[in-house]
């Protein structure tokens, strides 16, 4: 019976099909790069405009919500006490961080290479942790005065520990095949540490900075709260005393805005750390927000 | 050497490569003391495949351990070439059942590891992992990472990384175990090639019983736990083994030898 033929006139050459599966997926892979920054952007953008209209429509006072309009001129008019502002607390806010990395990282390799150690400094660190830092605040101030100190101090308290805890379980999360090998080819201490344990713990240690940045930028500013006479969470406290809301709304904006570029740098470390093709390969800690 | 001893070896005439010697471990857990190895004796001339069958837990993988001296023995001896060991041997290659590669380096860099430690001129290293990983058909993907390469190409770095030193023996771990089974046959015709070639003792720790007739001179079958050596079996098939060899009834007697062991002891079992 073949008066019927088939109507697959001549098959595709697989160069063809290859060819638009290529384009294809081109194609989702563009769209999906869009629609990545669209979606996001639409978003800010539909919240800015409801709260600007909301704001408007409702007549709502400037001292309860001021629109996103009256934020943006506050920033503009204010933009030198603002910039003074933000560079103090940055400087408390990186010597915090700072501190927290030269003192977490020693501390967690002595807990790695020292179990007795470890056994006794980890409930106190856990418990140093649970400790609400504000309450402590006020001590530091009593101890360290008004100045730098006391802020660098509670930013790093806060900070230290996800440091401390991520380099030590970092270090330890190593399979115990790559010591092994390392032992049968004969390489030394100091190279096993450095050519395979630390690496191997860096997307863990980098996890745990990233979190510590952000707590960075808290400490800094609860440190201000309490006794500060400079930096953004100062100005906080003082636009909130003078009603001024449009202020308050501009010093949150400047701190949002100052913690993500803080942790953007983190990030941007550990890119040049940990080449992106290991990063890509998810295991556990690693990746991105 | 005591009298037990000698009579513990089958044939101390020529002095063998591998002289293990009445190796005794037992592990300390919480339920209790494990014993993983009662009383084995492995001894092997130089350039012998020496492969180790047994089922799971049978303390292979501990007897390797002992072997490359990454572990201590509870008692009894490791001797190879006569001298006794007491520290890891960084004279050997060694092959994990897993490739225990360093991801953040390349197929390349991974080999060159062992060069670094071992401290070889490096452009004359890096000629002969080039070499070893265009032997084993990695040409070209030298420059790869480890998670873009497939199973079976990271087993084979992972190999090249454990000849590269031109090691005396190599200690093999139940390499091909996670492999699917076409690819776990190239490998073992590799593998073959590569150890005649630089006429290299191996100690073979495998589940595959045609696996280990297939490469092996002699196969040791281990009992279930405590792992006691069960029988000592000497492989006398022509070499080179080819694909074919395994349809021959010499090779089958082989395989069912230890078959009949294993349904003997218990460790399989015919309804």
């Amino acid at each position: 019976m073949s008066e019927t033929e088939p109507a697959v006139a001549s098959p595709p050459h697989l160069d063809e099909v290859e060819a638009s599966v290529e384009r294809r997926r081109a194609a989702r892979a563009a769209r999906a790069r869009v629609s990545a920054v669209l979606a996001p952007t639409g978003v800010v953008i539909a919240v800015l405009l409801l709260w600007e209209l909301g704001t408007r429509a409702f007549g709502v006072p400037v001292f309860l919500l001021p629109p996103p309009t009256a934020v943006v001129a506050a920033m503009v008019k204010h933009a030198a006490l603002l910039g003074v502002a933000s560079w103090v607390t940055t400087i408390e806010i990186v010597l915090g961080f700072g501190l927290s990395i030269a003192v977490g990282i020693p501390l967690a390799l002595m807990i790695f290479l020292w179990p007795p150690f470890a056994r006794a400094v980890l409930p106190l660190l856990i418990s140093s942790q649970a400790m609400p830092k504000v309450a402590v605040a006020p001590l530091l101030l009593v101890w360290f005065g008004f100045g730098l100190a006391p802020k660098v101090v509670i930013a790093f308290l806060i900070a230290f520990f996800p440091v401390v805890i991520n380099t030590a379980v970092g270090l330890g999360a190593i399979e115990p095949e790559k010591i092994y090998l390392a032992r049968s080819m004969g390489l030394g201490a100091w190279d096993t540490f450095f050519k395979i344990r630390l690496p191997d713990a860096l997307p863990a240690i980098f996890a745990g900075l990233k979190i510590s940045i952000t707590l960075a930028v808290v400490g800094a500013v609860v440190g201000e709260f309490v006794g500060g006479d400079a930096g953004l969470g100062y100005l906080l406290m003082v636009a909130n005393g003078s009603m001024d809301t449009q202020l308050l709304f501009a010093g949150i904006v400047g701190l949002t805005i100052l913690g993500v570029a803080l942790y953007l740098l983190v990030e941007l470390a550990e890119r040049l750390a940990i080449p992106r093709h290991i990063i890509s390969e998810d295991k556990g800690a690693r990746g991105t927000l | 050497m005591t009298q037990a001893m000698a009579a513990i070896l089958p044939d101390p005439s020529p002095r063998p490569y591998l002289d293990l010697r009445g190796l005794t471990k037992v592990y300390a857990s919480r339920d209790g003391a494990v014993r993983a190895l009662d009383q084995v004796s492995v001894s092997g001339a130089r350039g012998a495949f020496i492969s180790i069958v047994g089922p799971s837990g049978c303390g292979k993988s501990t007897l390797m351990m002992i072997a490359a001296g990454l572990m201590p023995a509870s008692s009894g001896v490791v001797a190879i070439d006569g001298m006794q060991i007491d520290r890891p041997r960084t004279d050997i290659g060694i092959v994990f059942q897993s490739p225990v590669l360093l991801e953040w380096r390349t197929a390349l860099g991974n080999v060159m590891l062992q060069a670094e430690a071992k401290r070889l001129d490096r452009a004359s290293a890096e000629r002969r992992a080039r070499d070893l990983l265009a032997a084993v058909g990695l040409a070209g993907f030298e420059d790869k990472y480890p998670h873009e390469l497939s199973g079976g190409m990271r087993q084979r770095v992972s190999l090249c990384r454990a000849l590269i030193h031109d090691p005396p023996q190599l200690l093999m771990d139940e390499p091909f175990g996670a492999l699917d089974a076409l690819t776990r046959d190239q490998l073992v015709l590799d593998l073959q090639r590569l150890c005649h070639e630089r006429s290299m003792s191996v100690l073979f720790i495998t589940h595959s019983v045609a696996e280990a007739v297939f490469l092996s001179d002699q196969v040791i079958v281990m009992t279930p736990r405590p792992g006691r050596i069960d029988r000592l079996i000497d492989i006398d098939l022509p070499r080179p083994r080819t694909l074919a060899m395994r349809e021959s009834p010499e090779f089958s007697r082989y395989c069912r030898e230890i078959l009949d062991l294993f349904l003997a002891r218990g460790v399989l079992r015919e309804h």
